[in-house]
């Protein structure tokens, strides 16, 4: 009982308290606004697996099946190049604009930057580390360009073999002109075209003649 | 805009096996819902971080959305259906070769190879002001940073421009609309079909969109009429760089003839406005005239009537008005080839 008078006597003590602790109230409040926040990011980003689809899967590459943990935003070039080690594949642009991260799709040519990986489940991906045989012999494209020594620098080198290999799987005898045509979504910064057309078309010949 | 090669943000990926599950998500996901054919147009905006959908729907899965089929006299092709299997397709090389043509003139053998004739023709704008994530008009903004004094705007359009002046990017849209071929989407109320031509939207409609689809609605096939099967066609696409580009413009026309005289003509245009543009004051001043270098020349000073300029893009209309008159007159210039 004699609590309740004391304090309406101690008014203004009681008013800075209620200032203070409406201010402390709002850091905290704050406080758990941000962390709620952060917790909701975080469960945005690692909540995916539980909602829709797992994110461990099997991708078949170079005829192996392998078991991967693979975001749903991941490219395939990312998922060869970082979590399965096979860096052959180069990543360029990483904007469909150069052709360096092109790799085979069912055989056919395709920006591995601008596929996701979890498109192609089910689908037989073939990298550059995956042409030659399993004794070592080198694919004849990739002997060719050894043979004619087809690149300068040779980062966009592993996207052009993709490219020529999946084009001479549709079209095994071209000219000049319609390989090139082929391959013409690839670019090389060093401007070697010649000389990789050189090699393309001795790869086509000697794929021919295997 | 320094060039972003990180993972893109997290997205839920939805990938549906059939057209009626997608529609369903779509619908039931409204304006979260990113919906991704071949993926190159929808790359860009993610991977810069200028449109973070909460939710993708990938129509990779859905076999019923591709390949080409006949249905009686006429062909529908799936959405999904990629550009490298309509260049490829001997009935459409034989009857319809304005398409193929198109559609081998897009970007590179790997897009094509990917990149879907839906895709292609649902694509955004490639105004670099926009794709730059610039808060213009077309991203719901109050100014248009390329119609200025010093904007960049020599891709820009010389028709149609409402406060936007981007165009239209597609090389197979104008080769739809000359083959007045039907687009069939479907939406949360039923099957839905337009005219190509009506697919698509100028900015005095909906300055934030190039074409009709509202959220829950799937383009799910066009179909090509007969009506067109074997007429002589033209297809020219300019751009700077023979792979890759977005056409600075190019032009599709079909013709019905009759002893050398024009019996029936479709021709369209695009990049030259916001949305393709159908040429329907050329096909009604040519109909019955020889389709000659005297009638293409005609066509071409018409169809550049009205035109208007940005800073930078004066050449598209001596560009236009030779691209129409080869369109129909017919060109003994040798081609490109890349």
């Amino acid at each position: 009982m004699t609590e309740i008078p004391e304090l309406k006597t101690t008014d203004t003590a009681s008013k800075s308290i209620t200032r203070r602790r409406f201010i402390l109230g709002v850091i905290a409040s704050g406080g758990i606004v941000a962390a709620a926040n952060y917790k909701f990011i975080s469960s945005a980003v690692h909540g995916q697996n539980s909602s829709a689809g797992e994110r461990l899967i099997t991708i078949n590459v170079n005829g192996m099946q392998r078991r991967v943990d693979v975001m749903k935003q991941e490219t395939l070039a990312w998922t060869l190049r970082y979590k399965l080690g096979l860096t052959g594949t180069k990543l360029g642009c990483d904007r469909a604009e150069c052709g360096a991260c092109t790799v085979l799709i069912d055989d056919v040519p395709h920006y591995s930057c601008s596929t996701l990986t979890h498109t192609v489940r089910g689908r037989k991906v073939t990298t550059v580390e995956g042409l030659a045989s399993a004794d070592g012999k080198l694919h004849p494209v990739q002997q060719a360009v050894v043979d004619t020594q087809g690149f300068q620098c040779a980062f966009c080198m592993s996207g052009f073999i993709m490219s020529a290999v999946g084009f001479l799987k549709t079209n095994p005898n071209p000219t000049r002109t319609e390989l090139a045509h082929g391959i013409s979504g690839n670019l090389c910064r060093c401007q070697d075209y010649n000389k990789i057309l050189d090699s393309m078309m001795r790869g086509a010949e000697y794929m021919r003649r295997a | 805009m320094a060039v972003i090669r990180d993972v893109m943000p997290a997205f839920d990926l939805l990938q549906p096996s059939s057209a009626a599950d997608a529609q369903k998500l779509l619908q039931q996901h409204g304006e979260e819902a990113w919906v991704m054919a071949g993926g190159l147009d929808s790359f860009d905006w993610l991977k810069d971080r200028i449109k973070k959908p909460k939710v993708l729907v990938d129509l990779s899965g859905i076999d019923e959305l591709k390949g080409i089929r006949a249905t009686g006299d006429d062909l529908e092709i799936g959405a999904m259906t990629t550009l490298t299997e309509i260049v490829n397709h001997p009935e459409i090389k034989a009857k319809y070769s304005v398409l193929s043509d198109a559609a081998e003139l897009v970007a590179s053998p790997q897009i094509r190879n990917q990149g879907t004739l839906g895709g292609n023709v649902s694509q955004d704008a490639r105004c670099w002001y926009y794709r730059g994530g610039w808060p213009c008009y077309r991203a719901g903004g109050n100014i248009c940073y390329a119609d200025t004094p010093v904007g960049r705007n020599r891709e820009h359009a010389i028709f149609g421009a409402n406060r936007c002046v981007a165009v239209h990017p597609s090389d197979t849209a104008p080769a739809l609309i000359a083959l007045d071929a039907k687009f069939v989407i479907q939406t949360p109320k039923g099957e839905r079909v337009v005219d190509a031509e009506d697919y698509f939207l100028g900015p005095e409609i909906d300055i934030t969109h190039l074409n009709i689809l509202e959220p829950g609605d799937l383009l799910t096939a066009i179909r090509i009429p007969s009506t067109w099967a074997g007429a002589k066609f033209y297809f020219e696409k300019v751009r700077d760089r023979n792979v890759w580009d977005f056409p600075l413009m190019n032009v599709a026309s079909a013709m019905m003839l009759n002893g050398g005289n024009i019996d029936r003509i479709r021709i369209a245009v695009s990049a030259v406005a916001p949305k393709p543009m159908r040429l329907k004051a050329v096909e009604d001043a040519v109909r019955g005239k020889p389709a000659d270098a005297a009638t293409g020349e005609m066509a071409g000073q018409l169809a550049v009537q009205g035109a208007v300029p940005l800073q930078f893009n004066a050449y598209k209309i001596p560009l236009m008005r030779n691209l129409v008159k080869r369109a129909i007159g017919g060109v003994q210039e040798a081609t490109w080839t890349s």
